[in-house]
């Protein structure tokens, strides 16, 4: 599940901003007997480009397969494999916490410490949000357990290359991945 | 100027320029519109009886013509029936285009009368497809399908177009080349193979003792038939044409060692085994051609060349991948060879190898035991007199199961785009519509279908297509009253109980069938009738012709590798088993 896990890739996909493409992509997926472990789509810099952020559970040799097969589809622009290593990952989660009135300021603690936000208030349960990196959001839901978790939903992580020096030539030429 | 057209007026005015000539196709409400220009075009329709006749026609129209082959059909149950020939052209890189009708825009996801979601449908049978959603997208997303249909890797494309889409008016205009490749900023097949392991390819080929030219479809698809040969020659190697590449080298060649796999022959199957380079042209390592992956040709290196990035490591990693167009690269090939060579180089000596091969040729050539006088009639014997009776340059198109293995055994094909066939997804029913749309594509040449009393029952009726359409083929059912592949499995491998597989040696009455469909019915019974049918057959051209074989219920396929066993344990011909230790 986190960061260091061997089988654990990230595809970001730029595809064509089109009716249907997230369903070819995550066709290809199923057909191949693949596993998305997250996903998260959304339209780009560029309106007519979307970026698919995939998180892939499998051992590399498959990934080479399944990078391949995505990249003959029509709609898919670009992929780039990104190490988790020299990227930047942030997700964000969204957990509503049952607690009592007398406790509540044990989770409004927490989630200050976590450098997270409250979004709502009701006398037994509280809503919390929180973005950063998967592996923050990892111990904190974790934290949160322990009073009782009523509903939680995370987005998926979203990803780009870190701006090493390579990467920032390859953004002077207007691509960063 | 701007020519205000419907939508229907541009789909036909674009096919048209797309070089178009005939259509496979069937009406129904929501393509009616596309139907109504169709009149005053020269595109031909053929008008079939069932939709996957359409799509089969087509693909056999696409498989000797190269060109891609066009079926037109209405929404919903047409749409459905079309499934089966787009993924058996989608398995055998057929190029083809495919236009549905659809349920007005503003009725999908309603479920409308014959709504069904086409494009979700077809999506993993197809190499793309596209719900056009406005008239005035259909020039350019037809001239998409063409352009995707035919380059890098062929296959089908599909375009689903709602009927309002085909009503309404649209600016007619016509996108360029660069418009086209402009508007798929995702597609950009890779033709030229990389330099490097150009050379490094022709490196290994100097350097191995024991090469064997592994050639698929891709060869074929590629017209590279005259590139492979030149290749060949240059270094002397023995080949092997898969099911799908039977006629990409001459089988008279004395290279050539003919079909490898489940029921390669002996020859084809322990070269490859045996081999220390594979020199793998268009072809992908299906499960019929390795047997047990793990013990596929073990000690061989591998030169893998196909225009589909994803086929290489698929199966097998290649030592040396290249990612082309065949002939591109197979002449990229050659060049290196020669300058190599030119420059001092020698190819290592494969005389012995060569000597080896032969050994395994003469004492494995393909064996049948022929029936004594008034014993049932062999389908191999049926298959050699035919094959020795039809004229130079016929087109043999094949169904699925035993029939189709020895057709691929048993013929001589010594010209590319003479063997038709469904490889890949093995569809029961093929022959006889793909038959047809390989003669109206070849209309020169003599078509013979070979088929299974099992897989003749499936397509049969669009004989009256052909008879209708006046487009005369010849079809052979070797009828052995049984699903015989299903038998042959059962009875190796199910201890002979046989389930579900006798079909009936009466019913159908193949020849009352024939007739009326149109067609010349002839029964043939015994082995001295074979000749006789067969000219007689031959000498029909104004009619199609059903010459309807009694053979022997049970004759196997031989040799045979079992599903999921090593080629090394491959079963001989029980005639042959005894000899089995020279396959060593
Ligand atoms: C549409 C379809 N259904 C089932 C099969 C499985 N199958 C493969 S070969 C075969 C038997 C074909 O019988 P027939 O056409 O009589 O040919 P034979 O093997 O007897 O020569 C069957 C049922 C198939 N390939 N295609
Ligand atoms: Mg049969």
């Amino acid at each position: 599940m986190s960061n260091g896990h061997p089988a654990h890739h990230i595809l970001s996909v730029l595809v064509e901003n089109r009716p249907g493409v997230l369903a070819r992509v995550s066709g290809l997926f199923a057909r191949r007997g693949y596993n998305i472990f997250s996903l998260a789509v959304a339209p780009t810099e560029d309106p007519a480009m979307s970026r698919i952020t995939i998180v892939v559970d499998v051992e590399s040799s498959p990934l080479e397969q399944i990078v391949k097969q995505l990249f003959k589809l029509v709609d898919v622009v670009k992929i780039s494999e990104l190490d988790p290593r020299r990227s930047v990952e942030r997700e964000l989660m969204i957990a509503t916490v049952r607690v009592p009135a007398e406790e509540r300021g044990q989770v409004v603690e927490l989630t200050n410490i976590f450098e997270g936000k409250i979004l709502a208030v009701g006398t037994e349960a509280i809503t919390v949000s929180l973005d950063g990196s998967p592996e923050k959001l990892d111990d904190f839901e974790e934290l949160l357990r322990g009073y009782g978790i009523v509903e939680l939903q995370r987005t998926g992580r979203v990803a780009l290359p870190k701006l090493d020096k390579e990467a920032r030539s390859r953004v002077a030429k207007g691509k960063a991945s | 100027m701007t020519e205000k057209l419907t939508g229907a007026q541009a789909l036909i005015r674009a096919l048209e320029l797309e070089g178009v000539d005939t259509i496979f196709g069937l009406p129904g409400g929501c393509i009616l519109p596309a139907y109504d220009p169709l009149l005053d075009s020269p595109i031909r329709h053929i008008l079939v009886r069932h939709e996957q006749g359409a799509g089969h026609m087509a693909e056999g129209y696409a498989h000797v013509t190269g060109r891609p082959g066009v079926a037109m059909v209405t929404s919903g149950p047409a749409a459905t029936n079309m499934v089966t020939p787009l993924c058996d052209a989608y398995m055998d890189s057929i190029p083809m285009v495919c236009i549905t009708g659809q349920v007005p825009t503003t009725a999908i996801g309603t479920d409308a009368f014959q709504e069904c979601d086409t494009v979700g449908i077809t999506r993993s049978v197809t190499k793309h497809n596209e719900l056009i959603m406005t008239a005035d997208d259909i020039p350019l997303m037809v001239r998409q399908a063409f352009h995707i249909a035919t380059t890098g890797r062929p296959g089908p494309v599909l375009l689903d177009l709602p009927k309002d889409v085909l009503q309404n008016q649209m600016t007619w205009h016509w996108p360029t080349d660069s418009d086209v490749e402009d508007s798929l900023p995702g597609y950009r097949p890779t033709t030229k193979g990389h330099p490097r392991m150009i050379k490094e390819a022709a490196r290994l080929i100097l350097e191995s003792k024991q090469p064997v030219l592994y050639v698929g479809g891709g060869v074929l698809k590629a017209r590279a038939a005259d590139a492979l040969r030149e290749l060949a020659e240059l270094i002397d190697a023995p080949v092997v044409t898969t099911l799908m590449a039977r006629g990409a080298f001459p089988d008279d060649h004395p290279l050539c060692l003919g079909m490898p796999g489940m029921h390669g022959n002996a020859t084809a199957i322990t070269a490859m085994q045996k081999s220390d380079l594979l020199i793998t042209l268009g072809a992908r390592f299906d499960d019929r051609i390795t047997g047990r992956v793990n013990s596929f040709a073990p000690d061989a290196k591998i030169i893998h060349v196909d225009i589909d990035p994803a086929e290489q490591g698929k199966v097998r990693r290649p030592d040396v991948p290249i990612v082309g167009d065949c002939r591109l690269v197979i002449e990229e090939i050659i060049k290196a060879l020669r300058d190599m060579l030119a420059g001092g180089e020698k190819q290592a000596d494969i005389s012995a190898w060569k000597s080896r091969v032969s050994g395994w040729r003469e004492q494995f050539p393909l064996h049948y035991t022929q029936s004594e006088p008034g014993d049932a009639l062999k389908p191999q014997y049926c298959l050699e007199k035919l094959r020795d009776a039809s004229p130079e340059g016929t087109i043999l198109c094949s169904g699925v199961g035993q029939h189709q293995m020895w057709s691929s055994q048993y013929w001589k094909f010594n010209e590319p785009y003479t063997w038709v066939n469904s490889g890949g997804l093995g569809t029961m029913g093929f022959s006889v519509p793909a038959a047809i749309g390989a003669k109206v594509g070849r209309p020169d040449r003599t078509v013979w279908a070979v088929d299974g009393d099992g897989c003749f029952q499936m397509t049969a009726q669009e004989l009256v297509t052909a008879s209708v359409e006046r487009i005369p083929i010849k079809v052979a059912v070797l009828n052995n009253s049984y699903l015989g592949m299903v038998r042959q499995w059962q009875e190796m491998f199910y201890e002979e109980r046989y389930s579900e597989v006798y079909l009936s040696p009466e019913l159908p009455d193949f020849v009352k069938w024939a007739e009326a469909m149109g067609c010349v019915g002839i029964r043939v019974e015994s082995p001295e009738e074979v000749e006789a049918a067969i000219e007689k057959a031959n000498s029909i051209d104004d009619r199609s012709v059903v010459v309807e074989f009694r053979v022997d219920a049970g004759e196997k396929v031989f040799p045979m590798v079992p599903a999921g066993q090593s080629n090394d344990d491959v079963i001989l011909h029980p005639a042959q088993s005894s000899q089995r230790e020279f396959l060593r």
